[in-house]
């Protein structure tokens, strides 16, 4: 059985979830409780669950982030909402120098089962403090787990994985996804948070993307088809760590990889994918590893300069042509 | 700076002499370190805690068991008088397995789940928010305990703090904020680098109590901590005490001292902790040479069977490197 649900509702009905299995689970952030989340994402949760639980918290992300680091070591499962990843900059020293750090740095002794979310992405002409894509810097980091939901039930289903995780788990919501309408299983159903995820078989070449750009390089994947092409679409979906054997295993079959990727393409995720392919399927491709990256600009608010350095499904579609030379598909 | 209260305090002998005790045990355990450091056997940043000593004594005797502590990278005197043993302390700053983080952190990071001491944090106000969280918890698992988080007066210029205290005082939690406030951040003094000197004027204005305390004066420290973590422990919020002393050697190993006069370190030296202390004491009778020589040697011997176990210990297998990275198995190289 299921029902249409939207990302956005995915989510809250993930945090409903949670809140009532887990008392130890609270939900903190700037706005969180009586606005209703600034993504609405948790509109109704401070009647339900009352304002404790449901903390609206002032903006000072340093500060809250790293009161979640130490309500999770004094044995709660906090979820930490930030605005968006720009702010979370702010935040960052708590999340990379202590909750990342810590089971190591203490030798074992401590472990910080912290969640924290946020909004990324750009698309919605919000221009250069509220549109980067910065989940490669996390994924850079050892001792966080890195998520990036790009279905409705992935949505659903990675939050309560990630507060099982004993250690920090960053989890990265498109803000072009939250209106995502899919049919979604009644109950949730729990997402390995450990491995990719094919989203579309293919023998010639493996798209490989995560988060916002999903629902595009799906639709690319599907106008390649009416020209002869079948693209393998691989879901990332868990950017650290990153489940190798997935993607390696699709390349080493189709022969040929093209990596698509809202972060600025120096020093990127998809700099990183890049590099394991080559490290271990060199010899396996026909082609060199394409990326499709946005343009090295702070993302601008004029709709169509925002367009043009964003990826965009006939980029996509461009650079997996180039793959194949004269000869058709 | 002699505080009148303390004049007043009469003190039992025993009690004395385990303030006496403690305040050795950092001296000497320090005085071997900065040694030990000289020799090559410990190295990184080490950061002495020698002079602020009365500081760790008096405000951590007061604390039970359950309490937490989050400190900083001068962290010394407060794990041992939290309780970690010196030996599992020396053998960490050797990098050693025994080590209580067996190695992983160093002179700047020690902790110990078993005391609830949460470091050994070397981000300046990086303890705040921590400290913060663990009192949140406390609150919201309703529990009557204090989170004592204690911190530098380099600290009160990072905007952390001031999110800190915010939060602190507008959840009303549990925290005992302890400002060691020894006049310097690094190299840079207070005067040159605040607006405000009067660090409880900061804390006020976040409508927490708070109090300066004669840092160099064990008796009044303990004292001042014990009213303040009464208050905080039956739930009136969030206390600051500001405690003024300061620090004998420079910042680290690393520092040639240039920026703080002689002279200034000489007079501060005539109010150190430990010997006003004793003096008093002698003064009133509770204590005579022959104790003082009997502390020695037991925390001399305290501290040799330290080295001596540091010295023998194996250090962390190479194949452990990736271990407590993450709960999982150590994962390939790769990750």
């Amino acid at each position: 059985m299921s029902e249409r649900l939207s990302y956005r509702e995915a989510l809250r009905q993930a945090h409903r979830e949670a809140l009532a299995r887990d008392p130890r689970v609270f939900l903190m952030g700037e706005d969180v409780g009586r606005y209703g989340g600034s993504y609405a994402v948790s509109l109704g949760l401070l009647e339900e669950f009352g304002p404790e639980r449901i903390r609206d918290a002032p903006l000072s992300e340093l500060g809250f982030v790293g009161a979640g680091v130490g309500a999770a070591l004094g044995g709660l499962r906090p979820i930490i909402e930030i605005m968006t990843v720009n702010f979370s900059l702010l935040a960052l020293d708590q999340i990379v120098n202590t909750a990342a750090a810590l089971r190591h740095m203490s030798g074992g002794q401590f472990h910080v089962p912290l969640v924290v979310r946020m909004a990324t992405g750009a698309g919605r002409q919000l221009a250069a403090q509220h549109s980067h894509s910065l989940e490669g810097w996390y994924a850079h980091v050892p001792g966080l787990r890195v998520l990036a939901p790009a279905t409705v039930s992935d949505a659903r289903g990675m939050l309560w994985p990630a507060l099982e995780n004993p250690d920090p788990v960053v989890i990265f919501e498109h803000a072009q996804l939250y209106n995502l309408e899919e049919a979604a299983p009644a109950s949730p159903v729990a997402i390995d948070i450990c491995r990719a995820a094919i989203r579309r078989a293919g023998r010639d070449v493996t798209l490989i993307a995560y988060g916002g750009l999903m629902p595009r390089t799906l639709s690319a994947a599907e106008r390649l088809a009416q020209e002869g092409i079948e693209a393998e679409v691989i879901d990332l979906r868990v950017l650290r760590p990153l489940d190798e054997a997935t993607l390696i295993e699709s390349v080493r079959r189709t022969h040929r990889a093209v990596i698509v990727d809202e972060g600025w393409r120096s020093g990127s995720l998809s700099a990183e994918v890049s590099a394991r392919i080559m490290e271990q399927a060199f010899f396996d491709l026909d082609a060199p590893v394409q990326r499709v990256c946005t343009a090295e600009v702070p993302i601008p608010y004029a709709k169509h300069l925002e367009d043009a350095a964003l990826p965009q499904a006939e980029t996509i579609m461009a650079a997996v042509r180039s793959l194949f030379g004269d000869r058709p598909a | 700076m002699i505080d009148p209260v303390t004049a007043r305090v009469s003190l039992a002998r025993d009690d004395a002499i385990a303030l006496v005790r403690q305040m050795l045990r950092i001296r000497r355990f320090e005085e071997a370190c900065a040694e030990l450091y000289g020799a090559g056997k410990i190295r990184g940043f080490l950061h002495l805690y020698i002079g602020e000593e009365a500081v760790a004594v008096g405000a951590l005797g007061v604390l039970g068991p359950e309490e937490a502590v989050v400190a900083t990278y001068r962290e010394h005197g407060h794990a041992l008088v939290r309780g970690l043993a010196a030996r599992t302390i020396m053998a960490e700053m050797y990098g050693k397995a025994t080590g209580c983080c067996h190695g992983h952190g160093g002179s700047m990071h020690l902790f110990d789940a078993a005391s609830r001491f949460y470091g050994g944090n070397a981000i300046v106000g990086g303890g705040l928010p921590l400290a913060v969280g663990l009192a949140l918890a406390d609150r919201m698992q309703r529990r009557e305990r204090v989170t004592a988080c204690f911190f530098g007066d380099g600290a009160v210029a990072e905007g952390v703090f001031h999110e800190s205290m915010n939060l602190a005082a507008l959840w009303k939690l549990p925290v005992l904020f302890c400002c060691e406030n020894n006049g310097y951040a690094m190299g840079t003094s207070l005067e040159r680098s605040e607006s405000q000197t009067d660090l409880c004027a900061k804390a006020e204005s976040y409508r927490i109590p708070a109090q300066h305390v004669d840092g160099m004066d064990v008796v009044a420290v303990r004292q001042a901590t014990e009213t303040a973590a009464t208050a905080v422990r039956s739930g009136q919020g969030p206390r600051f005490l500001e405690f003024r002393t300061y620090r004998f050697r420079a910042h680290s190993m690393f520092d040639p001292d240039l920026y703080r006069p002689k002279a200034e370190v000489e007079e501060w030296k005539k109010h150190g902790p430990l010997h006003t202390f004793t003096d008093r004491l002698k003064a009133q009778g509770l204590f005579t040479e022959a104790d003082f020589e009997r502390l020695e040697a037991e925390v001399g011997a305290e501290i040799a069977a330290a080295v001596a176990f540091a010295e023998a210990s194996e250090c962390e297998p190479v194949s452990d490197l990736l271990k407590d990275v993450t709960a999982d198995a150590a994962p390939a190289l790769a990750p």
